[in-house]
C-alpha cells in the first residue's frame, strides 16, 4: 500500500504529522506493507492534511483529515466519509495550468529519480548543449519578469551577468519570502527542490557563475530542512558538483538561513546579510548585476523566476510566453489567502480578474460575509476594493490601478475589516522592519502611525499630512520598504474614506 | 549557568567549523544560539577577533536581526503572526487572548520563566490562520480555544 501524505508545512501545521504516525501505526497493527511518501502539498489549503493512496485507477485523495479519519482508510475507500475522488480530478487542480509547480504535489520531493520521471533535468541538459548568449536569449524571449515582485525581465538581468568580466560569478536565489500572504517559495522549495538547484545551474551555464547561495528566511524550517537535503543528494548525484551531470561546467550550491529581518527580502540588503553585515539596504547604482554579493557579479533571482527556468527550456521559451496577457508572460502561481473559503496555491495565466479569483476561485469570504477588500502583493501592496474587481492580473494593469501583484499573494477581508486600522499596521510594519538608512523610511513610517493616530481621533486635519507623508516615502525612500508602504495606506484611504471619516468614532 | 570558560571553549568550536566560509557570521550567530539558546555578550569578542571586526560590528549585526536574543528566552517560545492574513482571521484577538491569559505582553517572559510571548511576520500559512509557532512546532487555524491549550500544555 502506498499513500503520500505531505511534508507541506501548512498541511503539518494543520496536523499531518499526527496523521503520518497513527497512519504508520494502523498499518502495522494491521499487518499491512505501507509505503508512506511525504510529498509537497497540491496547494488545496482547506483540505489539508489531504492523503493519496495509490489505487489502480490512480491517486484517490482523502481530506481534510483528522485521526479519526485514519483507520477507515484501510477499509472501503469508496465510503471514507472523507473521500475527494481521483486527485486528478478536483476541480481547483483542473482548472489550473501548472508549469512552475507541474511537479509540486506529485513527486516525492526527495528522490532524484522521480524527479528525472516526472521531466526533471531535462532543460538541463539541453542548457548544457548551448552557449552562453544562447541560455540568455531562450530565458529572454520566454518573457519571464522577476516574480518577486520588481518583475524586471530575467534575461536582461542575466545578460547583464554574463557579459560582466570578474573572476567570480554568483547566482543567489532570494528565498526571504516575507510578504504576508506569500508561500509559493515555501511550497516550491518543499515540494520539488530540485527544481529550485536545476534552475539555479542554468542561471550560472547562463552567466559563469560556478557558485549559488539560496538565502531562506528562518520562519521557513521546513524548507529550509528539505533544500538542505535536496543539494547534499544533488551534489552525491553529480548534478551539482565540480561537474555538473558529467559536464565540463561546475556549480555548487549553499543553504544560508536568515534572522527574522522583513527587509532582507530586498535585494542588496539581502546581499549584506549574506555577507554576513546588517541588513542594511545599498544605494544603486552599482547594480548587483555589476557589483553584488563580495562586490562581484551576481544574479539575485526569487525561486519562483529560477524554477520557472527549467519548464522554460524543457518546454520551449515560445509555448511559456504562449501563456499571459500583455507583458506580463507565462504563468503566475496565485497565493489565495486570509479571509477565504477556498485558500492555497493556484498557478494560472496571467489575465484572470481579480473578481474571478476571489469570488469564484477562492468562493469568497471564510466567514460567509461581504468581501470588503483584498490586498495584493503583500504588506506593501495596495488594497482594492470590490469597484476595482476587474483589474487583470498582470503586471501593468496593477500598476494602472495604482497597486502592484507584487509576488502575487492575495489577502481577502470581509466587511468587518477596518481600513484605517489596516493603514495604521502598514506604517507600523514598517518602522518596526525599516533598516534605518534612509530617512523618509525610518521616521517616516513613525510619524505616519501617529499621524494614522490623529485621524482615528476625528482630527481630518491630519488626512491631508498623511497624504503628502506617503509622497515623500514613495520618492524619497531607497528601497521599496518606504518607498511603497504607501500603497496599502493611501489605498485605505482612497478607496475606503469612510474608515478614516472623522464621525466614525462618535458614530461607535 | 555557563561560565565564561565554557562560553570561549564552545565559541572557538563553533568558529572552527565556519572557517573559510563567505560571509559567515550569520551562520556563525545561528549556530551559537543554537548552543546556547541566546548570543552571550561573551561571545562577542571571540567573534570579532576571528573575523577581524570590531566588537562594535559584530554586536551591530546581532542587533539587527530579530532572530538573535541578548538573553535567554523562557522555557518555552510561543510566536504568533501578526501579518494581514493572520489579521483578517482574527489574529490580533488571539493575541490578545493569548497576553491575557499569559499576563504578559509581546518580547516578555511569565514570571516563572515558563513562557516567551513574540510576534512574528509570517510563517507562510496564509491560507490557515491565524497561525503559531510553539518551540518550532508550526500550527494553523489558532483560536482562543487552541490557544488555551497549547498554554495549557506547555509545562
Amino acid at each position: 500500500m502506498k499513500i503520500y501524505l505531505p511534508l507541506d508545512s501548512a498541511a503539518v501545521a494543520l496536523g499531518a504529522d499526527e496523521i503520518a504516525e497513527s497512519l504508520m501505526f494502523q498499518a502495522k497493527a494491521r499487518g499491512v506493507n505501507l509505503t508512506l511518501v511525504r510529498n509537497g502539498s497540491h496547494g488545496m489549503v482547506w483540505l489539508e492534511p489531504m492523503a493519496e493512496i495509490v489505487t489502480d485507477a490512480g491517486r484517490m485523495a482523502f481530506g481534510p483529515l483528522t485521526l479519526s479519519d485514519v483507520p477507515a482508510l484501510f477499509g472501503d475507500l469508496a465510503s471514507h466519509p472523507k473521500a475527494l475522488g481521483k486527485t486528478e480530478d478536483l476541480p481547483w487542480l483542473k482548472a489550473q495550468t501548472r508549469l512552475t509547480f507541474a511537479r509540486v504535489g506529485v513527486i516525492d520531493p526527495l528522490s532524484l529519480d522521480d524527479y528525472k520521471a516526472h521531466g526533471g533535468l531535462a532543460g538541463l541538459t539541453l542548457a548544457l548543449g548551448m552557449d552562453k548568449a544562447g541560455i540568455v536569449a531562450e530565458v529572454t524571449n520566454s518573457g519571464l519578469r522577476g516574480r518577486g515582485g520588481a518583475g524586471f525581465p530575467t534575461g536582461i538581468k542575466w545578460k547583464t551577468v554574463s557579459e560582466a568580466v570578474a573572476d567570480r560569478k554568483y547566482i543567489v536565489c532570494n528565498a526571504d519570502e516575507g510578504d504576508s500572504a506569500t508561500f509559493a517559495d515555501r511550497m516550491l522549495m518543499e515540494g520539488d527542490p530540485f527544481t529550485l538547484i536545476e534552475g539555479m545551474i542554468i542561471a550560472g551555464l547562463a552567466t559563469g557563475a560556478t557558485k549559488g547561495f539560496v538565502y531562506i528566511r528562518s520562519e521557513y524550517p521546513i524548507a529550509i530542512e528539505v533544500m538542505q537535503k535536496a543539494v547534499k543528494i544533488a551534489t552525491d548525484a553529480g548534478v551539482l558538483g565540480a561537474s555538473v551531470l558529467g559536464s565540463a561546467n561546475a556549480f555548487n550550491i549553499e543553504i544560508r538561513v536568515g534572522a527574522g529581518a522583513y527587509v532582507c527580502g530586498e535585494e542588496t540588503s539581502l546581499l549584506n546579510s549574506l555577507e554576513g553585515k546588517r541588513g542594511v539596504v545599498r544605494a544603486k547604482p552599482p547594480l548587483p548585476a555589476l557589483q553584488g554579493f563580495m562586490a562581484k557579479p551576481t544574479v539575485v533571482n526569487n525561486v519562483i523566476s529560477l524554477a520557472s527556468v527549467p519548464v522554460i527550456f524543457e518546454k520551449g521559451a515560445a509555448f511559456y510566453k504562449d501563456f499571459g496577457l500583455g507583458r506580463s508572460r507565462g504563468t503566475i502561481p496565485l497565493q489565495i489567502a486570509g479571509n477565504v473559503k477556498h485558500g492555497g496555491l493556484f498557478e494560472i495565466a496571467f489575465g484572470l480578474t481579480l473578481g474571478e479569483i476571489v469570488d469564484k476561485i477562492a468562493g469568497g469570504s471564510a466567514s460567509g460575509r461581504p468581501v470588503k477588500a483584498v490586498q495584493v502583493g503583500g504588506p506593501l501592496g495596495a488594497y482594492f476594493p470590490r469597484a476595482l474587481f476587474d483589474t487583470p492580473f498582470g503586471y501593468e494593469e496593477f500598476a494602472g490601478k495604482d497597486g502592484l501583484i507584487g509576488h502575487a499573494g492575495l489577502t481577502v477581508f470581509d466587511d468587518s475589516a477596518d481600513m484605517l486600522k489596516q493603514a495604521r499596521f502598514a506604517m507600523e510594519f514598517c518602522a518596526i522592519e525599516s533598516c534605518g538608512k534612509c530617512t523618509p523610511c525610518r521616521i517616516g513610517a513613525v510619524r505616519g502611525v501617529e499621524t494614522v493616530d490623529r485621524i482615528a481621533k476625528g482630527d481630518a486635519s491630519a488626512i491631508p499630512l498623511l497624504t503628502d507623508l506617503c509622497n515623500t516615502m514613495k520618492s524619497g525612500s531607497l528601497c521599496a520598504l518606504g518607498g511603497f508602504t504607501p500603497y496599502p495606506v493611501m489605498s485605505a484611504l482612497t478607496h475606503f474614506p469612510d474608515d478614516f471619516a472623522p464621525m466614525k468614532e462618535a458614530a461607535e | 549557568m555557563l561560565d565564561s570558560a565554557d562560553i570561549t571553549t564552545r565559541v572557538e568550536e563553533i568558529l572552527n567549523t565556519h572557517k573559510g566560509m563567505e560571509g559567515s557570521l550569520l551562520p556563525i550567530l545561528h549556530a551559537i544560539q543554537a548552543e546556547f539558546g541566546y548570543v552571550p555578550q561573551a561571545a562577542l569578542p571571540i567573534i570579532a577577533q576571528d573575523l577581524s571586526l570590531s566588537k562594535a560590528e559584530v554586536h551591530g549585526v546581532m542587533s539587527f536581526y530579530h532572530d538573535f536574543r541578548e538573553h535567554p528566552a523562557g522555557k518555552h517560545v510561543l510566536k504568533l503572526c501578526r501579518a494581514e492574513s493572520c489579521q483578517s482571521m482574527g489574529a490580533d484577538r488571539v493575541a490578545a487572548h493569548a497576553q491575557k491569559a499569559l499576563g504578559i505582553e509581546w518580547h516578555e517572559t511569565t514570571k516563572d520563566g515558563n513562557v516567551t510571548l513574540e510576534p512574528i511576520f509570517c510563517l507562510g500559512l496564509c491560507a490557515c490562520g491565524p497561525a503559531a509557532i510553539v518551540d518550532g512546532k508550526l500550527v494553523g487555524r489558532v483560536d482562543e480555544a487552541r490557544i488555551d491549550a497549547i498554554i495549557g500544555g506547555l509545562k
